[in-house]
């Protein structure tokens, strides 16, 4: 791995870069988002950005993207230095940008959706059969199968991505930056993409990857650039790099990415789910008769392929959906259907939700605020009529500096932080009360490196008090990471459960696909 | 931390009144340019408006006068803002309230006063909350939206008043239960008793009534309930994020309905304090056109107790000078409403008052963020 302090005449390429970013410094007030970075990418090339959240990474590629103005620095493109004053501008230069958060109307079709804002006009008319001729010739040509008249909100998320890349190359994008393209997608969908942009590079487009999985960036870069609290801290070659050391350099110290765990000590069975089933908001059956015991002390993981009922099962035990038959018990307690707040009150249960943006935080509160979230009616939070901001105020401090939150202060608003300190967040506020059940969907889901190895140290430390633990998570590698015993989600049942000894990634891989293990 | 509260959210305050009050300056300029269209001068009319308003006692009283529903009703559409609920039904809740309050003014002979006039007042209030509810209970039991409920109710509660004050018709037909018997043809209620009259503050000429401070009082109870009490605390956890508030553990139904209930309360106690204080009776002509002004007044106050508070008195001042502005100037009177609906035009269209004033744009960053955020889902 070669590590250097980049300048701009470090290196000397034949020909000029496609797109070159030179000694950017962006100053926001209070926050310096990036200082001097120099950044070049070359035609056919697929560059990583590799950074944790809050180094600078989106507000670079802002920059780039026309969305913000640098403090300082310069922009070139094929060599000639421009100017963006909006977005429009890197368009028109060749600039695409796949935004973390789709930029669709989901209630308008492809079509629609991809010639938004340059429509195709015949005498004031709309042109929609010339533009899906194009956008068929588009998708032909990466292979990127897509109905061009299908509704955005109807399709998979892998899909409505898909639309993004092409709206881009309809606009003729020769540079495309992929924000975290990789974070909502499920391993398959993942593969496609990769496929996808190795057709892109093997066509001559240059593309920006943003991401904080190391895996990912090992499989697919060409050239990897790491960003560190708005610095450029080095480039990384994917050929001679290992995840150890991209870890180290993006987080600035060593990072440990195996969990260090003591053998569990299980004891008393605490959460009981019996033959549950339940329905998705759509009416089909989400759940098929699922059992599963948890015991004290101990973590179970739910693998399994994104949609096999795991965000039911969820929300059934924490009452947030309706179980249509079978029963949750908490602790001996009949828990089932009932109202969220008696489960976690009575069941002394904490439930760390899989979409925190949804259901875990408001994005417009305070962190103080989203810190007393479901405690705000107790005291010292409240005291019957009025609540007490003073001490609301006063365990968010302790919290913050518990868990380690970054922010700037506890009024600051959640939203405003960054993927990973609103996860620790909301880890903070459900870990910091007594609990005896925890139920923790996806916990490290777009977070970084440094952020995911404390919630996972987190997490082993509520089991080794003796809490209960159900791990539900898309990432193989953390099930097998963190959980005690494995349970295998496929088609709303639980297909087996193993213990950790007993599963390899290949079983548990095959169980996922829906083999079942004596076959 | 302590020490720079104050000046922070002094600058909170002069942020969020900046764009209202360009929206006034802006409707005010665009009302000046029709004037001189129709070959009349604004500079009179303002000037007679401003007389109308302020100039001596009578103006003053007229607009404190006409602030008092203003502000009721601001609050009640405020109230529902915070929940993510749209009220348009202030309109018919404040009839009801009226017809509420009126039901018991004009019954209870006898009763003393500290008795009488508070159970008027609570009539409207339980008058207006039970036609509030309805639209939260169609929404959190089938769906309904609260915006086209509450406007079909409008139009129920106003057919349902003009039916209780009917006089009966010259082929015989039952006259409604509130019609007063002496009116005559005339489809009214008769004056309700002294016992439940709002005594004046300063009585005739000038009739202004005690409403006022009931009104004030009613704007520092909303402001301490949404931002200082748990249930507050729910409403606005409902309003920002649904989702996010049933997995706290908030009884996100209950809320709604509450919710709806409590801002068709405040448009019922609007309509009882009319009623009680300055109609003394209820006929159709008193209908609740204060209703709709309270969508204006509540986004002119940014949504917030005080803002409206500010708005409502803007609009009693806009009210209460236009009798005088046409007098002196010749300007007719309407051309106030015309105002009036141009700042909710300004109010609701911030970019329009962007341009009109040549401000800076948003910062790009906000634009990003607002870019970035809008199909997010969040």
């Amino acid at each position: 791995m070669t590590q250097s302090q980049p300048s701009p005449n470090d290196r000397h390429e034949p020909d000029s870069p496609k797109l070159e970013a030179q000694g950017i410094t962006k100053l926001f007030p209070g926050v310096v988002a990036n200082k001097e970075i120099d950044l070049a990418l070359h035609k056919g090339e697929i560059l990583a950005l590799l950074g944790e959240n809050g180094a600078g990474k989106s507000t670079l590629m802002n920059i780039i993207y026309g969305l913000y103005q640098p403090t300082e620095g310069q922009i070139l493109v094929d060599g000639n230095v421009v100017e963006f004053h909006s977005p429009r501008d890197a368009i028109d230069l060749g600039i695409g940008m796949v935004h973390q958060h789709f930029q669709l109307v989901p209630v308008m079709s492809v079509v629609d959706n991809i010639m938004l804002g340059s429509e195709s006009v015949d005498r004031g008319l709309l042109n929609r059969e010339r533009v899906a001729a194009q956008i068929q010739e588009l998708a032909d040509r990466y292979n990127m199968p897509v109905d061009p008249n299908a509704i955005i909100e109807d399709l998979p998320v892998g899909v409505q991505q898909r639309v993004e890349i092409l709206k881009a190359l309809y606009r003729n994008a020769d540079i495309l930056i992929l924000d975290e393209p990789t974070s909502v997608l499920t391993p398959q969908e993942i593969e496609g993409l990769f496929a996808v942009m190795e057709l892109l590079r093997s066509q001559g487009k240059s593309i920006i990857f943003i991401t904080h999985k190391l895996k990912e960036v090992l499989r697919i870069a060409d050239r990897i650039a790491v960003l560190r609290r708005g610095e450029m801290v080095g480039e990384a070659d994917p050929k001679t790099a290992s995840q150890e050391n991209l870890a180290t350099l993006m987080v600035g110290r060593k990072v440990t990415l195996e969990v260090e765990k003591e053998p569990a000590s299980a004891g008393d069975v605490l959460l009981e789910l019996r033959a549950i089933e339940a329905f998705t908001d759509r009416g089909e059956q989400a759940l098929r008769g699922v059992s599963l015991d948890v015991c004290a002390g101990e973590i179970v993981g739910v693998a399994g392929v994104q949609g096999n009922g795991q965000t039911e099962l969820v929300e059934v035990i924490t009452g947030l959906r309706p179980a249509t038959a079978g029963s949750v018990l908490i602790n001996g307690r009949n828990m089932t259907n009932a109202p969220p707040r008696r489960i976690t009150e009575e069941g002394a249960i904490c439930h760390v939700p899989e979409d925190r943006h949804m259901y875990g935080m408001v994005g417009a509160y305070s962190v103080a605020d989203n810190l007393v979230l479901n405690s705000y009616y107790k005291p010292p939070f409240s005291s019957g009529l009025t609540m007490n901001q003073a001490e609301i105020a006063q365990h968010a401090e302790e919290l913050v500096a518990r868990f380690d939150v970054r922010t700037p202060s506890v009024n600051t608003s959640g939203a405003s932080l960054s993927g990973g300190n609103q996860q620790k967040m909301v880890v903070a506020r459900e870990f910091g009360r007594p609990i005896s059940l925890l139920v923790a969907a996806q916990p490290t889901r777009g977070i970084d490196v440094g952020s995911i190895e404390f919630i996972h140290s987190q997490i082993v430390a509520k089991r080794d008090e003796g809490v209960a633990v159900l791990l539900v998570s898309n990432e193989l590698d953390e099930i097998m990471a963190l959980s005690d015993r494995i349970a295998v989600m496929f088609h709303g049942q639980i297909s087996a459960v193993l213990p950790r000894s007993d599963a390899t990634r290949e079983k548990i891989g095959l169980l996922m696909a829906g083999v079942r293990a004596d076959d | 931390m302590a020490t720079a509260f104050p000046i922070a959210s002094l600058q909170r305050v002069l942020r969020a009144l900046f764009i209202p009050a360009l929206a006034l300056l802006a409707a005010l300029l665009a009302g000046a340019i029709v004037m001189i269209l129709s070959g009349d001068d604004p500079l009179a009319a303002y000037s007679g408006l401003f007389q109308g308003a302020f100039g001596d006692g009578k103006g003053w009283a007229r607009t404190i006068r006409k602030t008092v529903p203003f502000i009721l009703t601001g609050l009640s559409v405020a109230l529902a803002f915070k929940v993510s609920l749209f009220n348009i039904g202030a309109s018919g809740q404040f009839v009801i309230g009226s017809v509420f309050a009126v039901a018991v003014g004009v019954n209870f002979e006898g009763l003393p006063a500290f008795i009488h006039l508070p159970l008027a007042l609570i009539a409207g209030i339980v008058g207006g909350m039970l036609w509030g509810a309805i639209p939260g209970f169609l929404k959190v039991y089938t769906g309904a939206h609260e915006v086209i409920v509450t406007i079909m109710l409008n139009y129920v509660a106003s057919l349902f008043a003009g039916w209780t004050v009917y006089a009966g018709g010259t082929q015989g037909q039952t006259p409604g239960p509130l019609w007063d018997r002496t009116a005559g043809a005339i489809s009214e209620t008769q004056d309700v008793l002294a016992s439940a009259q709002i005594p004046w503050l300063f009585g005739p000429p000038y009739r202004v009534h005690y409403g006022i401070f009931i009104a004030l009082a009613a704007a520092i109870l909303i402001w301490w309930l949404i931002f200082k009490t748990p249930l507050g605390f729910e409403m606005r956890t409902v309003g920002h994020n649904m989702r996010a508030a049933s997995y706290a553990g908030i009884r996100v139904n209950f809320t709604i309905i509450l919710t709806m209930a409590l801002a068709g309360g405040l448009a019922g106690l609007a309509g009882g304090i009319e009623t009680l204080g300055l109609n003394h009776k209820f006929a159709p002509e008193f209908g609740g056109a204060v209703g709709f002004d309270g969508i204006t007044v509540a986004l002119l106050g940014q949504t917030h107790p005080f803002g409206v508070l500010l708005a409502a008195f803007m609009f009693g001042a806009l009210d209460g000078g236009a009798a005088t502005m046409q007098f002196e100037s010749g300007v007719p009177a309407d051309i106030i409403q015309i105002i009036q609906a141009l700042v909710l035009a300004f109010v609701a269209a911030p970019l329009i008052i962007r341009m009109i004033f040549r401000l800076r744009q948003q910062t790009q960053e906000e634009a990003a963020s607002a870019v970035s955020t809008s199909w997010g889902g969040s």
